[in-house]
């Protein structure tokens, strides 16, 4: 009987996740002493002061701009600056990342429909194949950095501001994935279930309605997976070069300018939750289709 | 697993409920008589591949009646799948001609004048068994009411009553294939074409399911054309057994099979299912080297 049935039913599924935890968060405390010790202990020589060894080891961890900040810093600071100001204040890192992920979902959306709708094409045309794909590859060539400014700003001078040329970036970075994904699922059906199609005489809306599009269902999630987190950094992206009024770009861009690290970092930690909920969400709707579908999984 | 044991589909009178579309006209079918169900004359199809040209049927003549059960036997690349497909204009022959119900196949494959059944029952793994067998008749604009009685009236007949809600992946292979047959006698065609259809089963369940084939061919009054590789089993369910060989596809004998129509597996023992047996092995013998 192998050992492993002998354990708990929590420590064989969650235990491999709480230790990798755990070794990371030793490793971040060993490199926020590393990377901040110099900058503390020149601080207690500029003072003057008689100071031990272990007073600088409790300065790296609690510096006012450290190199690397401490994971309780982040922590700390991520909860003061999310629950101790009123949501729609600018020092509230809630309504930042409210105005991001309100751009992500747009961009995401948008991003979504028109990558389905450019493999529709695809696999319906099959010359659009030869002459759209490397547009679409090159589109995802160039970098998102240099565009960025270049649609904020010719989207600028005809009027449209705020919520949708962010949108816009995020979508033109997060379509991709769904296209190549949906290529392969459109024609995922074997030659046996087109050729049944052919011989009930089935028109090709029939044939894509019920054969094309459900057999592709597992690829479209599989790829808005991808998509989802590919435009929240469209979006965050796009939030650098319109003067960071708002949104978690905006809170990166300002805690580098005045050293701000604490800050930088617990942004960065507001970007990762809300990729995990937006992972989950699709996730949970996956797996619910999947089981409408009949999976055996 | 009584099989076909919904006997009560022989005491009904056979209906002939065609699909919307063929009710407008029979083509150009010989007036007065019934058409063959497949009349083949000269029929070659070569197809162009990177080495060259390949001939995968050369001259075929083959004429099938209606009602018959006819059997392609011969070795892999003889053509018998060829030639179903171009019965069934999944293919195009490229010299001769072919009438499929005294029209073109095209024209009989619009008009929905055939089932066809592959080697693997192609179930659509998100459809339940019941949605799979109305699927064809959901294509073909059948009305609810009509789709639940079509697909109640088949699944009973391939033994398959209970089955309606399970999912294809929670049934056996040889169930699969019988709901895949249901399904390709769902919209009541008057041809059945099967390509090597219970190939992949064991030879059990391959039996069983040539017993249940008989009787529903007996009752529907089918034509069926079927593809196999198995003596036994063409001897066993044809009317007539076309024998072919390969390079190029041709067909090198065409025998009579004339055992009763409601024949059981016992005729297997019989000398004269064994001489039509021999003669089989023979023609697959003469027109196969084997120096190769």
């Amino acid at each position: 009987m192998p050992r492993a049935a002998w354990r708990p039913a929590w420590i064989t599924e969650r235990g491999p996740v709480v230790i990798v935890v755990a070794i990371l968060l030793v490793m971040w405390y060993v490199a926020a002493v590393a990377m901040n010790f110099t900058l503390v202990r020149d601080a207690f020589e500029r003072q003057e002061t008689p100071y031990t060894f272990a007073d600088v080891i409790a300065g790296t961890l609690d510096a006012e701009r450290p190199v690397v900040p401490a994971p309780h810093q982040v922590v700390l600071d991520f909860v003061d600056s999310v629950f101790g100001y009123p949501l729609d204040s600018p020092r509230s890192l809630a309504y930042h990342a409210w105005v991001t992920l309100s751009a992500t979902v747009v961009g995401f959306a948008i991003g979504a429909v028109f990558g389905i709708l450019l493999a529709v094409s695809i696999v319906h045309m099959r010359t659009l194949e030869k002459s759209l794909l490397p547009w679409i590859i090159c589109s995802q060539m160039v970098p998102i950095l240099a565009i960025a400014p270049i649609i904020i700003v010719v989207l600028g001078a005809i009027g449209i501001h705020g919520l949708l040329p962010k949108s816009i970036i995020s979508a033109y970075l997060c379509f991709f994935p769904v296209t190549i994904g949906m290529v392969k699922g459109l024609t995922s059906p074997d030659p046996i279930q087109l050729d049944l199609m052919r011989t009930w005489s089935a028109s090709p809306a029939q044939t894509f309605w019920k054969l094309r599009w459900p057999a592709s269902v597992p690829y479209l999630f599989a790829s808005l997976k991808v998509s989802v987190t590919i435009s929240l950094v469209g979006a965050i992206v796009a939030e650098l070069p319109t003067g960071a009024q708002a949104g978690i770009g905006a809170r990166l861009l300002i805690g580098s300018y005045y050293g701000q690290t604490v800050q930088i970092w617990s942004a960065l930690l507001a970007a990762a939750i809300i990729a995990t909920i937006l992972i989950a969400m699709i996730d949970a709707v996956g797996a619910w289709t999947a089981r409408r579908m009949g999976g055996a999984a | 697993m009584a099989l076909a044991s919904s006997a009560t589909a022989s005491t009904r009178p056979v209906e002939r409920m065609r699909p919307p579309e063929s009710t407008q006209g029979e083509g150009s079918a010989a007036a007065g008589q019934t058409p063959l169900a497949v009349d083949a004359r000269g029929v070659s199809l070569t197809f162009q591949t990177r080495d060259g040209e390949v001939q995968a049927l050369s001259n075929v003549d083959l004429q099938i009646g209606t009602g018959d059960f006819v059997s392609f036997i011969g070795p892999s690349g003889c053509g018998k799948t060829t030639l179903l497909r171009i019965i069934a204009d999944l293919e195009r022959a490229t010299a001769g001609t072919i009438l499929v119900d005294g029209i073109s196949p095209e024209l009989a494959r619009l008009r929905r004048h055939y089932g066809y059944i592959f080697q693997a029952p192609a179930l659509y793994p998100w459809r339940t068994i019941e949605r799979n067998v109305a699927l064809p008749l959901e294509i073909m604009g059948f009305g609810a009411d009509e789709r639940r009685r079509r697909v109640a009236r088949y699944l009973k007949l391939v033994n398959l009553g209970g089955f309606e809600r399970k999912f294809p992946w929670q049934l056996s292979g040889g169930m699969q294939q019988r709901a895949s047959i249901a399904r390709a006698l769902s919209f009541d065609p008057a041809l059945l074409l099967m390509d090597e259809p219970f190939g992949a089963l064991d030879e059990i369940v391959r039996d069983h399911l040539n017993e249940q084939l008989l009787r529903l061919w007996d009752q529907t009054q089918k034509t069926v054309v079927f593809v196999t590789h198995s003596i036994p089993e063409a001897v066993f369910l044809s009317t007539r057994i076309v024998v072919m060989s390969p390079r190029p596809g041709r067909i090198i004998d065409i025998i009579p099979c004339d055992f009763p129509r409601d024949r059981t597996l016992e005729i297997r023992e019989t000398p004269e299912f064994i001489k039509i047996a021999q003669r089989v092995r023979a023609g697959l013998r003469s027109g196969h080297s084997y120096d190769e």
